[in-house]
């Protein structure tokens, strides 16, 4: 019984870390038809900004703070200095499906390099602000902390944000509009451009979230995302691309999966079972599990 | 206050698709540019409203140049645009499609009032605000299009074949509601339309395009009346 329900409290706290990941991809890619590879690149810098406060402020939460904001500034930038004018200036030829993917694995590598530059290539660690020792059940200690408790509150939270920012705002409906249909989005006289950065700083301060909830439990370093990076795009992919539901509820299939595996089987199961996952979705609902042509709201 | 269109020249792909193209829409009346299938006239509103950028030529309204001008900048300054294929978002809410014209503007109340009055032109649309967009029929998404550009209080209004797959008698309905924009609204319209005779019959002007240029203007009454432009493009 234990370790039943250890695998599922264990299986929410790591699915919610991906629903992040997940959620600031599928805001690029449902608002520009990118898949943003730098996003694990983006995560570390504003993680590795987290660490940085972390340590000089003595506070964690202050470091996530700064880490969030400090992960939309970086999106915004990326958008609207980078990846803008590579859409206007790529307009024809077999270039423009690839160009700003191609655009975005470069900007990973740059990223990282500019990282590994700064801080090194050592592995450090953020201490957590609160316990990371499993909780006793039936006289047990179980994998599940109050930092896994913690974390699963602040992506509860963040979730509920989106969802109300995304449902009942102005700046929402646009960012919708602007996502499902762009050129309708413009002639209703939506700055779509502007509104699609601001899509780009929320993905960044989502991931920014994410590495600074990952990190206590594991260690930064330039390519600490890489591994969140696949299991987020995995999740998304699962969730059908396009919905933030989707993403999340993706991420949780996933997060169940892989801790299921790893708890009853072998923890070496990891990646088979998510890559497993991954292609018998592609195989048996290559739209994803999740996704819906009509009716979608979020 | 009026649209003037001069020696525009536009490329679609590796095609001519205007030539050299001068009209004018004098303001508070209805025009139509009629024409084939081929003839040039999307291409031609699609220019005028920012999504299209020409080779050469000019194009002002309100003696303001139009062309190479953000489609958004346009919208907000009274030029609406509801391109063909009903353009609403199928995966929003007619509340939310309806609201979109009016996110950026200041004057809140109004554009209270300009839903009030859109639900007053098309009260389906009043019945169907919860619906998903996509659930409606192409009247109704026809409607739909037109009353989200009303919200904006356009004073130009560019019509992309509002009647493009809808039933005779829909068309009909249709096509009173956008001539009686006119002057409820004050507003200058040009419609785009296949529907030639339709068209001509509501209007106060035409263009007739053919393979890119002008080969008529006048009156719509002159247009429909002249047996050259009847046999030859109209059909009868």
């Amino acid at each position: 019984m234990n370790q039943f329900i250890t695998a599922v409290l264990t299986s929410l706290s790591s699915g919610a870390i991906y629903a992040l990941m997940s959620i600031s991809l599928v805001l690029v890619w449902r608002s520009t038809r990118v898949v943003n590879f730098a996003q694990a690149g983006q995560a570390v810098f504003t993680t590795f900004i987290g660490y940085e406060v972390t340590i000089r402020t003595g506070s964690y939460w202050v470091g996530l703070f700064v880490a969030v904001i400090c992960g939309g500034l970086v999106g915004a930038i990326i958008d609207r200095f980078f990846m803008r004018p590579i859409f206007k200036r790529v307009k024809s030829g077999p270039i423009v499906m690839i160009a700003p993917v191609v655009a975005t694995l470069g900007l990973l590598g740059l990223i990282q390099s500019v990282i590994g530059f700064i801080w090194g290539f050592n592995y450090v660690s953020i201490e957590a602000p609160v316990s990371t020792q499993g909780y006793k059940l039936f006289g047990t200690v179980v994998a599940f902390s109050p930092f896994n408790l913690m974390v699963l509150i602040v992506v509860t939270i963040a979730m509920l944000l989106l969802t109300l920012l995304f449902q009942k705002t102005n700046i929402g409906l646009a960012l919708r509009a602007s996502a499902f249909s762009p050129e309708i989005a413009r002639l209703s006289g939506i700055k779509v451009d502007a509104v699609r950065t601001l899509g780009w700083a929320i993905a960044g301060a989502a991931g920014g979230l994410a590495g600074m909830l990952y990190v206590p439990g594991s260690y930064l370093h330039p390519n600490a995302m890489d591994v969140l990076l696949i299991f987020g795009f995995i999740a998304a992919v699962i969730g059908g691309l396009d919905s933030l539901f989707g993403a999340v509820a993706g991420a949780m299939v996933l997060g169940f999966a892989i801790n299921f595996a790893a708890s009853y089987v072998s923890y070496k199961l990891v990646f088979t079972t998510a890559f497993a996952l991954l292609i018998i979705v592609l195989l048996v609902k290559p739209n994803g599990l999740f996704s819906s042509s009509k009716g979608r709201k979020d | 206050m009026s649209l003037i269109v001069d020696n525009l020249t536009i490329d679609h792909g590796a095609i001519r698709a205007i030539n050299n193209v001068s009209f004018k829409v004098p303001k508070n009346k209805l025009t139509a540019i009629i024409g084939a299938n081929g003839a040039g006239k999307t291409t031609l509103l699609r220019t005028l409203s920012g999504l299209k950028e020409p080779e050469s030529g000019s194009a002002t309204w309100n003696g303001e140049s139009i062309l190479n001008r953000r489609t958004e900048d346009l919208a907000r300054s009274g030029i609406m645009h509801v391109s063909d294929g009903k353009s609403v978002i199928s995966e929003l809410t007619v509340r939310d499609n309806l609201a979109l014209s009016g996110l950026w503007r200041k004057d809140k109340k109004d554009v209270s009032n300009a839903t009030n009055e859109v639900i007053e032109i098309f009260p389906i649309l009043g019945q169907r605000l919860g619906q998903i967009s996509g659930s409606l029929s192409g009247g109704e998404r026809q409607m739909l299009a037109i009353g989200r550009a009303l919200i904006a209080r356009p004073k130009l209004l560019l019509l992309d074949e509002p009647s493009l797959g809808l039933a005779p008698l829909i068309i009909g309905q249709i096509f009173q509601t956008i001539k009686s924009l006119v002057t409820k609204m004050d507003l200058t319209v040009v419609l785009v339309e296949q529907n030639a005779v339709g068209a001509l019959k509501i209007a106060d002007e035409g263009v007739v395009l053919n393979l890119g240029s002008v080969v008529a203007v006048g009156s719509a009454d002159t247009l429909l009346s002249d047996p050259v432009v009847r046999s030859a493009y109209l059909g009868f």
